[in-house]
């Protein structure tokens, strides 16, 4: 695993001729999980789009493990938002999690028994196993969240890029993805997420990124969530940011 | 109207007739392939771009008869009109994009803006071709509306032929379609060429549209794309039998108003065959195995039993708490807003699952040791959730019954689990009876 899994240099995005992304540059870290924080409208999301070419940047280079991203395809997984797809779609989570796997099946062919044991067995590392045959519109979200998770597991990626895994999820669920976060970075690989909750960003993450629209910082959690970044992330407004930032360094009380 | 006769009929169904056999044969082939091409088109949730496309065809159509009568071909031949229809939909794609590039005019609008100027535009073109000299154009209007019975041999071969071509591709690339259909965002991170296959499922649905400009007419080609596979989904809950389904019903269609049409030759082929289509529609609307009216009725019903059995079993539980006493009828009447009679046939029905004794005069009843120990479960699970409320919802402690009384009827075990390790603590544990399972009485 040679070379920055992700390096992002002077990025510009805009949508609608507005400027989403300004000049943003990032380089994450082999081996660590990275938090992309900032505010509801700061392009958190939009920068792992562009990243990944989803949507067109206007310029600035991205390059993954030192190159293009053609380059290497399979060694990149993307977690997408659970609500930018219909999950009235029918297939089960089985299928779903197959679909990790169809760059490897190649063109045309059909998911065949082993296929179908390997997104069995991706499904089991999320703790859904019991579920590989239920429709995905009869699973709870945080379970959907899971059958997205297995999908990119089963891709055996080595950068894993994340559009809110946490969100809106159960307790058990987070507690899955929590694990699976642990299991990949003690396997070498690279996590990326983005997150949308400050309070937990400590606890879970090695390094973050903050971000609103501009980069505000990046770095180990414990060095760059200080009071001051989170409040050049966020504006003065928020009371909160003081008792956010007070906790942190210390367990911070779990929520239910 | 002129009834058929017997014989008539049963000329028809043993395909006796050259020209039914014909027309059955081009009508079923394209019905497979539009439902295969529709599945797609109704997951992607694209269908009016099949009647965008439908429409769209008309000034092709007009064109390619006017070059074919000014290079003296005949003009009737479909190839030619096929060529124009083709082309004039490819124009159709290029104009909607453009519009949605240049302007900030929504996809909806931009479909109805090129679906009426393509239309109208067609309409211009089909009577200036009227005024031509040889009234060759009387055929043109078959287009419209769609007149199968006017099929030729020549006809029937192109349709069998691009028909079958669609279906092979369509299964050829029924994995790359289902994950562009899905999730496209992930089928392009993960290095799929989206595009490409977004293109090749809209040059298929052109096809798809030309082809069965013939069959059901330009107006109605939409029909075959949308209805079978919408009536494949009440039956399935998976991509495959959902895709085969929906071939099936289009075929059937298709087969069910050539028939028609053959009985009743006064009638238009296109129309009886999408008003065979609606009736397919709508059998799978109330009968449909997946999402069928029937079934969910009937799986409401189930769950309405099994909440009226598990309220009853809950009373006489706690009606005697100790749960080992004999229950008086009156009390459980007193328990919930039931009638005498829906109480005593409850009873039967849970006497008959051996869950309790029922005195002989029937004014009291028992729990027996199965029903004992389920009836705790219940309570269980009931008083868990009750104080989950009281304590982690904010819900007044008067509000609560009610709304517990919904989810103890779902709660599995793990979760109960969970519920248990919240509550460790509470004072008001020991209301709650112990784990059946754990701790017979």
């Amino acid at each position: 695993m040679t070379g920055i899994p992700l390096s992002i240099d002077s990025l510009n995005v805009s949508y609608l001729r507005k400027l989403v992304l300004w000049d943003v540059s990032v380089a994450i870290q082999p081996g660590r999980t990275t938090a992309i924080v900032g505010p509801n409208g700061a392009g958190k999301s939009t920068l792992l789009k562009a990243a990944l070419g989803l949507i067109p940047s206007s310029s600035g280079q991205v390059s993954f493990f030192g190159g293009p991203l053609s380059n290497c395809r399979p060694r990149v997984a993307y977690v997408p938002q659970r609500e930018s797809v219909d999950w009235d779609f029918p297939v089960n989570a089985r299928d779903v999690v197959a679909m990790g796997l169809y760059r490897r099946i190649g063109w045309c062919l059909p998911v065949r028994s082993i296929h179908r044991r390997m997104a069995d067995e991706a499904l089991a590392d999320v703790g859904m196993a019991d579920f590989a045959l239920r429709q995905i519109n009869q699973l709870s979200g945080g379970q959907q969240q899971r059958v997205f998770l297995a999908r990119a597991l089963a891709q055996k990626a080595d950068l894993y890029l994340m559009d809110e895994p946490f969100a809106s999820v159960d307790a058990a669920t987070e507690q899955a993805i929590l694990a699976v976060l642990q299991r990949i970075k003690s396997a070498g690989r690279t996590v990326v997420c983005v997150h949308h909750d400050l309070e937990t960003v400590t606890e879970y993450f090695d390094d973050a990124i903050l971000l609103n629209m501009r980069l505000v910082a990046q770095g180990p959690v414990a060095e760059i969530m200080t009071p001051e970044n989170l409040r050049k992330t966020y504006g003065a407004r928020l009371s909160l940011l003081d008792e956010v930032a007070t906790n942190l360094g210390g367990d911070s009380p779990r929520k239910l | 109207m002129d009834y058929p006769t017997l014989e008539h009929l049963w000329r028809i169904l043993t395909l006796q007739d050259h020209n039914t056999r014909i027309v059955l044969a081009g009508a079923t082939t394209f019905g497979v392939a539009a439902g295969l091409v529709g599945a797609f088109l109704l997951l992607r949730k694209r269908s009016l771009l099949g009647d965008t496309l439908g429409h769209a065809t008309l000034p092709g159509v007009a064109i390619g008869f006017l070059v074919a009568h000014t290079l003296g071909l005949d003009p009737r031949s479909f190839l030619p009109l096929a060529l124009g229809a083709t082309l004039s939909a490819v124009v159709g794609i290029a104009a909607m994009a453009l519009i949605r590039r240049f302007s900030r005019i929504k996809e909806d609008a931009s479909l109805a803006i090129v679906l009426s100027v393509f239309f109208g535009f067609g309409i211009a073109l089909l009577s200036a071709i009227q005024q031509l000299p040889g009234g060759q154009a009387s055929g043109l209007e078959h287009l419209i509306y769609g007149n199968a019975a006017t099929m030729t041999s020549a006809d029937t071969f192109f349709v069998c032929a691009s028909s079958l071509g669609i279906t092979v591709i369509c299964i050829a690339f029924f994995k790359e379609f289902s994950l562009l259909c899905f999730d496209e965002d992930f089928a392009r991170s993960s290095g799929w060429p989206a595009t490409l296959l977004d293109l090749l499922l809209m040059a298929l649905v052109v096809c798809a549209t030309v082809t069965g400009i013939q069959t059901v007419g330009i107006l109605l080609v939409v029909a075959l794309l949308v209805i079978p596979p919408a009536s494949a989904r009440f039956w399935c809950d998976g991509m495959g039998s959902m895709a085969a389904v929906s071939a099936l019903c289009g075929a059937l269609s298709c087969l069910l108003g050539v028939f028609l049409s053959a009985l009743f030759p006064k009638w238009p082929t296109g129309a009886l065959i999408v008003l065979s289509a609606g009736a397919i529609f709508i059998t799978g609307l109330v009968f449909g195995t997946a999402r069928g009216l029937l079934m969910r009725t009937l799986r409401a019903r189930l769950a309405e039993k099994k909440l009226r059995r598990e309220h009853l079993l809950r009373a006489v539980f706690e009606c005697g708490e100790s749960g080992t006493d004999t229950v008086p009828l009156r009390d459980l009447l007193a328990k919930r807003p039931w009638s005498r009679s829906e109480v005593s046939s409850e009873i039967a029905r849970l006497a008959d699952r051996g869950l309790l004794t029922s005195s002989l005069s029937g004014s009291s009843v028992q729990l027996t040791a199965s029903g004992l120990s389920e009836a705790r479960r219940l309570v269980r699970n009931h008083r868990l959730w009750e104080l989950y409320l009281i304590h982690h919802a904010e819900i007044a402690p008067a509000h609560v019954d009610r709304d517990a009384d919904r989810i103890e009827h779902v709660l599995d075990s793990r979760l109960v689990e969970e519920l248990e390790d919240i509550l460790e603590q509470r004072p008001h544990h020991r209301l709650v009876p112990g784990d059946p399972e754990k701790s017979p009485l």
